[in-house]
């Protein structure tokens, strides 16, 4: 039914999401046509209640749009059922949120393979692969450490590690470095660009511009709409300007 | 005036000749600031006439070098010894085209403010990609002038933002102008503490 999109793991085709609040309606997302393709960053700014939040949620098939269509690695949202919607999020789609969401009573390497695990892969494939996440991000010595043993900065690379484990291609941050200190939130934006580089897409919301700068790309949301974008990275020989 | 004294810095370290100074200070500053040949001698023949440095015979390939007098030495100390002042700096065009564009009715605030966001957030993220290339390349000095951009980018963002919202709570209409007021004078500070007695 559906043509896979190739190069592109995020595709948004003129969506829009309405809530209704008593007899009023409210446009969240209004006409928006976004694509994210791998090995791409793009952040997206904006005032609160600008519609990044639903954006997140509608990307990570969490929300669904009120018109137009979502694609996730070339998959037809709408197409789905909620069997197969769960498994589409579970195989290809990891968020990583501004207070960590990791589980307490598991250690840092059984939340990253937890994901795995649900999917089925046996316990120490599993074990395997989330050791090789927590080495990408520069936490192997911390594989054995519980949440609280590790500092907000490492907790949330072993989100970004778990985000990313398997097949997953597709990462989605809600203000992920809210909760840090500006050189944590580098470190954790140092491991996001490079699991990026390394072939993931990923949407990071954002409103410090300091780390939407990581970004390749950078659109503003404004009621609902996307009302600019930078565009794509310019090569490099292209930024160095004229004397002044 | 940054140019010249720029330049001047170079012959800290032994005498030099026309051209390598422009190699030098592109090397300096990383390409920051790309000089042409014509304004490297036009500064060259200045720093001579103001006799900060003085023709010291040619190299091996005949070439002419110039080495820092004593007035040179002094006019360099003097430089690193003083902070760059208000007055020093360019006019800030973004600031005066925002301020006008404030307080003149019928003007779209918001959008040219966005615009402007457009344009410092690609700057940013262009520079962010270009620190990241420096800490690769454990370029140190080159990291500490992009954080120099990059510093100032974030702060004009933020301005930026605050600049709408301001304009946006007064229901877009325009500002009406500001009221003349005298900066405060360099050195006012130190003026007010007088003299140790």
């Amino acid at each position: 039914m559906t043509a896979a999109v190739t190069g592109t793991v995020l595709r948004f085709d003129g969506v829009g999401r309405t809530y209704r609040s008593g007899t009023t309606t409210v446009r969240a997302l209004d006409g928006v046509t976004l694509e994210v393709g791998p090995g791409e960053l793009v952040a997206v700014m904006g005032p609160s209640g600008s519609g990044k939040s639903t954006l997140l949620a509608i990307a990570g098939g969490l929300d669904a749009p009120t018109t137009g269509r979502v694609w996730v690695e070339g998959h037809a949202l709408d197409g789905l059922s909620a069997t197969g919607l769960a498994r589409l999020r579970r195989d290809h789609i990891g968020y990583v949120f501004q207070d960590f969401n990791l589980v307490s009573g598991l250690t840092a390497a059984e939340n990253v393979a937890l994901p795995r695990e649900l999917a089925g892969a046996g316990v120490r494939t599993a074990r395997r692969e989330a050791l090789a996440a927590l080495a990408e991000v520069g936490l192997s010595g911390e594989a054995g450490r519980f949440p609280d043993q590790l500092s907000g900065g490492q907790q949330q690379r072993v989100a970004v590690a778990r985000a990313l484990i398997g097949r997953r291609r597709l990462v989605l941050a809600d203000e992920p470095t809210g909760a840090l200190d500006s050189a944590t939130g580098q470190t954790v934006l140092e491991v996001l660009r490079a699991r990026v580089d390394a072939g993931a897409a990923g949407i990071l919301v954002t409103h410090e511009s300091r780390y939407a700068g990581w970004a390749d790309r950078i659109v503003f949301l404004r009621d609902g709409r996307i009302r600019d974008s930078t565009g794509a990275r310019p090569r490099p020989e292209q930024l160095l300007g004229e004397p002044r | 005036m940054s140019v010249r004294l720029g330049l001047l810095a170079l012959f800290a370290d032994g005498p030099k000749y026309g051209y390598q100074l422009r190699t030098e200070f592109e090397a300096r500053t990383g390409g920051t600031w790309p000089l042409n040949v014509g304004q490297v001698y036009t500064t060259l023949e200045r720093l001579e006439r103001d006799g900060l440095v003085a023709g010291a015979g040619a190299n091996d390939e005949g070439r002419t070098v110039y080495a820092m007098t004593e007035a040179g030495r002094a006019a360099l100390t003097a430089w690193f010894d003083t902070p760059v002042a208000e007055i020093d700096r360019p006019r800030n065009e973004l600031a005066i085209k925002l301020l006008m564009a404030a307080t003149t009715e019928g003007v779209d605030v918001p959008d040219v403010v966005q615009r402007q966001r457009t344009e410092s957030m690609r700057l940013l993220r262009d520079c962010t990609g270009l620190r990241r290339d420096a800490d690769a390349a454990d370029d140190m000095a080159g990291m500490l002038l992009l954080d120099n951009v990059i510093f100032a980018l974030e702060g004009e963002l933020r301005w930026l933002d605050h600049v709408e919202t301001t304009v946006l709570r007064r229901g877009g209409k325009a500002l009406p102008p500001a009221v003349l007021r005298r900066r405060p004078r360099a050195g006012a500070a130190r003026d007010a503490a007088g003299p140790a007695r």
